[in-house]
């Protein structure tokens, strides 16, 4: 099996953001050992919003210079973007359970994330119904279009709901609110994320490319033998 | 007396040729829409059954909820909300699903109008289906769960109108990706229900505020927030319907 570099380096962050987290950064005084599942919540968040940028981006220079190459990156984005935000619905309510006392409430920040979960896994329904390569790309070029221009109204309106979710410690205008062996562990984490999104994203785009030369192969092989016949 | 049957000098020719222009993107749109009108006039197929839908449902829901415990005032936005989506998603469906088994759709795309015309018309004559559903289903809901809405008709008619038409914008668009996928209709609710969610709930919360004598400044923001998504939703998908259907 081919190693790439990128993958050890990727794994290998992520391994050593978990020792740095689990042994050498202090648990939260208040919420005890369950605030560590933040360097797995909010960096899995930072990807899956990373990931649906691009696929907005792919899919939105597809319908320009339609190389099916964009259209492959889009769909492995979408595909590696949607295990992230799993990991991100899945890893919430572990921590809402004992911190807020229930595992999920409507709150903005949760049903924003819930919603764009759906969002994405109906771009990956409508890419799977339809067989015409063309067509898939184009349809699901325009759905990541229509998504990049109104996945933010859906974000306004479940803000127009109060919000109890914990507001960002790192990227706000003022100084981080956390102390700084837990913001390097933070970044950390967001770093080693990112390099496990490009890492999936390169794998997953390779696997795209593989398929549609198969299925090249066998379309040759097919008009071969009728030809034959 | 031998006729005089030969052809006229080609310059004049050329200038007795009727020329045709096609219609620009608004006179399709309003072409294709009343093409729509006319064939739902004459079969009223979809209309009344999206119409039976909603006043069963409006029925149904009552029994979802204790009455002694959520009052009508309480319960009728959510549920008249949930029934707008919903019908509205029926009578949707309608709008490209019944150009396909008579092979129409290919008509027009073959049809030499600007594509964005054949988008607005659909779009067009689906905001009048879905706003005669309305017309009988908030009514119906004020007679049915014994709510007044006559002293807020106004600025209700206001938010009926801008969720629909943002409604019909996704909603149109997303019917046209539907049909021609394998899943056809199964498809168009998975799509679009994600997009309904800022509708749903900027028209279910300023019409429980509207319920509950809430003076009409309060549901300006929702009522803002409704009308930038309709300009947007109609923009972007006007312009990416084409992308649809070239060949």
């Amino acid at each position: 099996m081919r190693v790439s570099k990128l993958a050890v380096i990727a794994v290998a962050s992520v391994i050593a953001v978990y020792i740095r987290a689990i042994f050498f950064t202090p648990a939260d005084v208040l919420q005890g050992v369950v605030q560590k599942i933040l360097y797995v919540h909010a960096p899995s968040a930072w990807v899956a919003f990373l990931a649906f940028g691009l696929v907005a981006i792919t899919s939105a220079l597809y319908l320009w210079l339609r190389d099916p190459k964009l259209d492959y990156i889009a769909a492995s984005s979408a595909e590696v973007g949607l295990v992230f935000t799993s990991v991100v619905l899945v890893t919430g309510p572990l921590w809402a359970k004992p911190v807020w006392g229930a595992y999920w409430t409507w709150d903005a920040r949760l049903t924003f994330t819930l919603v764009l979960w759906f969002v994405y896994v109906g771009y990956l329904i409508l890419r799977d119904a339809l067989d015409d390569r063309d067509m898939r790309a184009r349809y699901s070029a325009v759905l990541g279009i229509i998504g990049a221009a109104l996945v933010p109204f859906i974000h306004l309106s479940v803000y127009m709901f109060r919000t109890m979710h914990p507001m960002p410690v790192l990227l706000k205008p003022s100084a981080p609110s956390m102390p700084p062996v837990m913001t390097v562990t933070l970044v950390s984490s967001f770093v080693a994320f990112t390099l496990l999104y490009a890492w999936l994203l390169r794998e997953r785009y390779q696997l795209e490319l593989e398929r549609e030369a198969v299925a090249q192969r066998e379309m040759t092989r097919s008009v071969n033998a009728e030809s034959l016949a | 007396m031998p006729h005089n049957i030969s052809a006229p000098p080609p310059e004049q020719y050329a200038l007795s040729r009727p020329t045709y222009t096609p219609p620009g993107v608004l006179r399709s749109a309003l072409i294709i829409a009343r093409k729509d009108i006319q064939v739902e006039l004459r079969t009223r197929s979809t209309i009344f059954s999206a119409l039976t839908f909603a006043v069963l449902a409006l029925a149904i829901s009552f029994f979802a909820w204790d009455p002694t415990a959520v009052g009508p005032t309480d319960l009728a936005p959510g549920v008249l909300w949930v029934i707008f989506t919903f019908s509205g998603l029926l009578s949707l469906h309608r709008s490209f699903g019944g150009e396909q088994p008579t092979r129409a759709a290919d008509a027009l795309i073959a049809a030499p109008i600007e594509q964005e015309g054949v988008f607005l018309g659909k779009a067009l004559a689906n905001l009048v289906f879905i706003a005669a559903i309305q017309i009988v289903t908030v009514p119906a809901a004020a007679l049915l769960y014994n709510v007044s809405m006559g002293p807020i008709a106004l600025p209700l008619a206001a938010i009926v109108l801008a969720a629909a038409i943002g409604l019909v914008a996704v909603g149109t668009l997303f019917s046209a990706m539907a049909v021609t996928t394998r899943l056809a209709e199964l498809l168009l609710p998975l799509l679009a229900l994600p997009f309904f969610v800022p509708i749903v709930i900027c028209a279910a919360q300023a019409t429980s505020k509207l319920l509950a004598g809430r003076p009409a400044a309060d549901v300006n923001g929702y009522l803002r927030l409704l009308v930038t998504f309709d300009i947007v939703a109609v923009v972007v998908c006007t312009l990416t319907y084409p992308s649809l259907i070239e060949q």
